[in-house]
């Protein structure tokens, strides 16, 4: 089973390259307060987790998303 | 603080203002046919209304709502579910019915309500939701509101959606799918019949919204699900009146006897007043003319045609298929808004799109045909655009 800090590190990577500021991306990073993802940007990237893991995040867990962090646990419990 | 979040866009309305352009809500001064009127004091061609077959001045259509109007009243001051049913808004629900080929059917006071309303109704906790990611505002709104587990499948993509219905296992035979006929902003239309085929496969229940597609495609006007001969697939149609049929409203009918259950669990239903006896009569009577007048239809695509051509031919930056929607795509936003200034002032009104209306990070100049225009008002609405582009304001088949 795949544990949070892979979930983690495998986000981390996807969002590079949207990391135009080049921040040092950790669990705390804001998806976008600090990397700057529109509305749009996010669902993009939320499809490319979809397609990487196989499964379908709801739009209703979106809300309670803020950091990088806050999406690993989500991806997390969707995929156990 | 509370005002915060809307100073982006008081910020973009005073940009507006300093540049003396008002794009959103462009006050019409007066409505000369269903394809002119004066807007912001310029005579224009009107290119971005969805008055697909030009009923809003058909001349029966305004009959039969000022003789509703003296028999009736201006208004219904109510609820369906109090005093705002009467006769025409029941009659209306039976030809609606009738004209679908099913036995079940809800008129509501706008199709925003009506789309909204069912989404937020059909589906609750517990239950799942899949719809196309380019889903309209009512749509996402009414799904948000059902409580439902809402899952985005890309847009027109029958295999991302099988996918999804897939991951569901079970849970897919109770899954509601939501797809639209035509797409409102660019034009296109959905893949039905690959839709159709895979809601077949993993089950579930389909729901189509034609509001952009009603009168516009299929043998008898019924729209995309028609014209795709997937009809019995679908579970609810949803659609409005304030397009194909020239007034306000809308309606979902169904081939399921439990709708009639279901209307009195619809809160936007339930509490707002029934539309006015006026509007009624003037969309049955539109109702009766769609039916019975498909040359309405021909006329419309061979506009389509003409428009769609005509830009493509340019070069512009159009969606992929003809259709009553002529959307060009630009990137730069300030670019976006010149043009549209510049098609007001050559007698040509569009509506300009802008994230997040657009289904994109990209801009549009939307052109929604009609019926009612001639040939020679498309031909100016193609020659304003060979102007901007002979301006440099477009410069060809890249989105600028």
């Amino acid at each position: 089973m795949t544990d949070y800090l892979e979930y983690l590190n495998f986000l981390c990577s996807a969002l590079e390259s949207q990391n135009k500021n080049k921040l040092v991306l950790s669990e705390d990073t804001s998806l976008v307060a600090d990397i700057g993802l529109s509305s749009l940007e996010v669902m993009e990237f939320i499809e490319k987790i979809e397609d990487h893991f196989d499964i379908s995040i709801p739009l209703n867990i979106l809300p309670d998303v803020n950091t990088i962090g806050d999406l690993a646990t989500k991806v997390k419990q969707l995929n156990l | 603080m509370l005002f915060d979040k809307f100073k982006p866009m008081a910020d973009f309305q005073a940009e507006l203002a300093e540049r003396n352009v008002a794009p959103f809500g462009a006050v019409t001064e007066k409505i000369l046919s269903a394809t002119e009127g004066v807007v912001q004091g310029h005579n224009v061609i009107l290119a971005g209304t969805n008055n697909y077959l030009g009923l809003s001045f058909d001349p029966r259509c305004i009959k039969a709502a000022q003789d509703a109007a003296t028999r009736w009243g201006t208004g219904t001051t109510g609820s369906r579910l109090a005093n705002g049913s009467f006769v025409e808004h029941q009659a209306l629900e039976t030809e609606i019915a009738q004209f679908y080929g099913v036995d079940n059917a809800i008129v509501f006071s706008t199709g925003y309500t009506a789309t909204m309303g069912m989404c937020a109704t059909l589906a609750g906790p517990g239950d799942v939701i899949l719809l196309d990611a380019d889903s309209h505002a009512s749509i996402y709104t009414g799904v948000k509101l059902s409580g439902a587990e809402i899952i985005r499948f890309k847009h027109s993509d029958p295999e991302d959606l099988a996918k999804r219905l897939r991951r569901l296992g079970d849970r897919a035979h109770q899954a509601l799918i939501i797809a639209e006929g035509i797409y409102s902003m660019l034009g296109d239309v959905a893949p039905l019949r690959e839709i159709a085929a895979v809601k077949r496969e993993y089950g579930g229940y389909l729901f189509v919204d034609e509001a952009h597609s009603m009168g516009v495609m299929g043998a008898t006007g019924r729209g995309a699900a028609q014209a795709a001969g997937i009809e019995a697939d679908v579970d609810f149609f949803c659609g409005t009146f304030s397009k194909s049929l020239g007034a306000i409203g809308g309606f979902c009918v169904s081939r399921h006897a439990e709708l009639a259950a279901i209307r009195f669990c619809i809160k936007s239903y339930i509490f707002t007043a029934s539309s006015s006896p006026s509007i009624i009569a003037s969309t049955r009577e539109a109702l009766r003319i769609t039916a019975a007048e498909p040359e309405l239809q021909t006329k419309l695509w061979d506009n389509c045609n003409r428009l769609y051509h005509g830009l493509k031919s340019m070069g512009l930056p159009v969606g992929p298929t003809a259709s009553p929607v002529v959307a060009v795509t630009l990137e730069d936003r300030s670019r976006t808004i010149d043009c549209w200034k510049a098609l007001m002032q050559a007698g040509v009104y569009v509506n300009l799109v802008i994230p997040p209306a657009s289904p994109s990070t990209n801009f549009l100049l939307r052109n929604s045909v009609s019926a009612a225009h001639s040939s020679a008002q498309i031909d100016t609405i193609i020659a304003a655009y060979a102007d901007l582009k002979a301006a440099g304001l477009i410069t060809g088949t890249q989105a600028d």
